[in-house]
């Protein structure tokens, strides 16, 4: 009998342990990390070829044309 | 390198929503869908005021802290912008957004809540450059043409600044002390009062 319970337990041993093994079927994601996919430079286009200088002239330009007081003419008193 | 912020001057806005307009033009947003709009506030009453309001692509952008699936990343330039191939629709991103930037189209018979859709700075997004998929996803890519936003540049008033931080709090600063009132900028802080969350290490992105 107590044979019996000694064979029994050790097919049983390895049915529980097989248990741990599972692996996570969720997807794990990074805290804090960008998943997605990766996005170029601005100056990378076609456009600038990788010329960051010019890129950074052309939107520095830009940025100044909003301000009226440079763009416009001083008033002629 | 430039720091990309929007500045809105609610001493200028005239209410005209041009720069709603040129939003939806620029990037033929769907119907339903505002990546910006203009809010007034004391609507008719004397000295009413009004703001344009978008993603103001924050400096700690909570929406990016939220995110359970992290679909947000920082350009080098400042701009936050989403990867929609990622983005679940669950709109975390708009409870924590103080501005309400985030905007979800209605999808389907049954109003499915499609994925997340606000203002890219009109910087595409993570697709090849003036791409359809860019275009069809995120809208037009003025930023790599070397361009500002479209709202901010065609402003009549100029009440609405976009562009690089330094460069449009100069043209602001000379404004107030010309008009020698107004100094208020609506959300700037709320934007950018918090350090500056470095943007987030992009893999085969070329620096």
């Amino acid at each position: 009998m107590k044979r019996l319970i000694v064979i029994g337990a050790a097919a049983v041993l390895p049915l529980i342990a097989a248990g741990c093994g599972e692996k996570a079927t969720v997807t794990v994601y990074k805290q804090g990390q960008y998943q997605g996919k990766p996005d170029n430079q601005p100056w990378d286009s076609e456009q600038f070829k990788g010329d960051k200088v010019a890129w950074e002239k052309a939107i520095k330009a830009r940025n100044l044309g909003q301000n009226e007081y440079v763009r416009a003419a001083p008033a002629a008193n | 390198m430039a720091r990309m912020k929007f500045l809105a001057d609610a001493e200028r806005c005239i209410e005209c929503n041009g720069c709603v307009t040129a939003c939806k033009n620029e990037n033929e947003v769907p119907w339903g869908v505002n990546r910006r709009r203009v809010v007034t506030l004391n609507d008719g009453l004397p000295g009413e005021k009004s703001i344009s309001v978008a993603c103001m692509h924050c400096s700690d952008a909570p929406c990016m802290a939220v995110c359970p699936v992290d679909c947000f990343y920082k350009t080098t330039e400042g701009v936050v912008l989403h990867d929609k191939d990622i983005c679940i629709g669950c709109g975390y991103c708009f409870y924590a957004c103080p501005f309400g930037a985030p905007q979800f189209p209605q999808d389907g018979a049954f109003g499915l809540r499609g994925k997340m859709d606000k203002c890219t700075f009109c910087a595409g997004g993570p697709e090849p450059d003036f791409s359809a998929a860019e275009f069809r996803k995120y809208g037009r890519n003025r930023l790599a043409e070397g361009k500002l936003p479209a709202c901010a540049e065609q402003c009549a008033t100029k009440a609405l600044l976009g562009g690089d931080a330094d460069v449009i709090a100069d043209i602001y600063r000379d404004r107030v002390l010309k008009r020698g009132k107004g100094s208020e900028v609506w959300g700037w802080g709320t934007a950018y009062g918090r350090p500056e969350k470095k943007p987030a290490a992009q893999p085969g992105a070329k620096s």
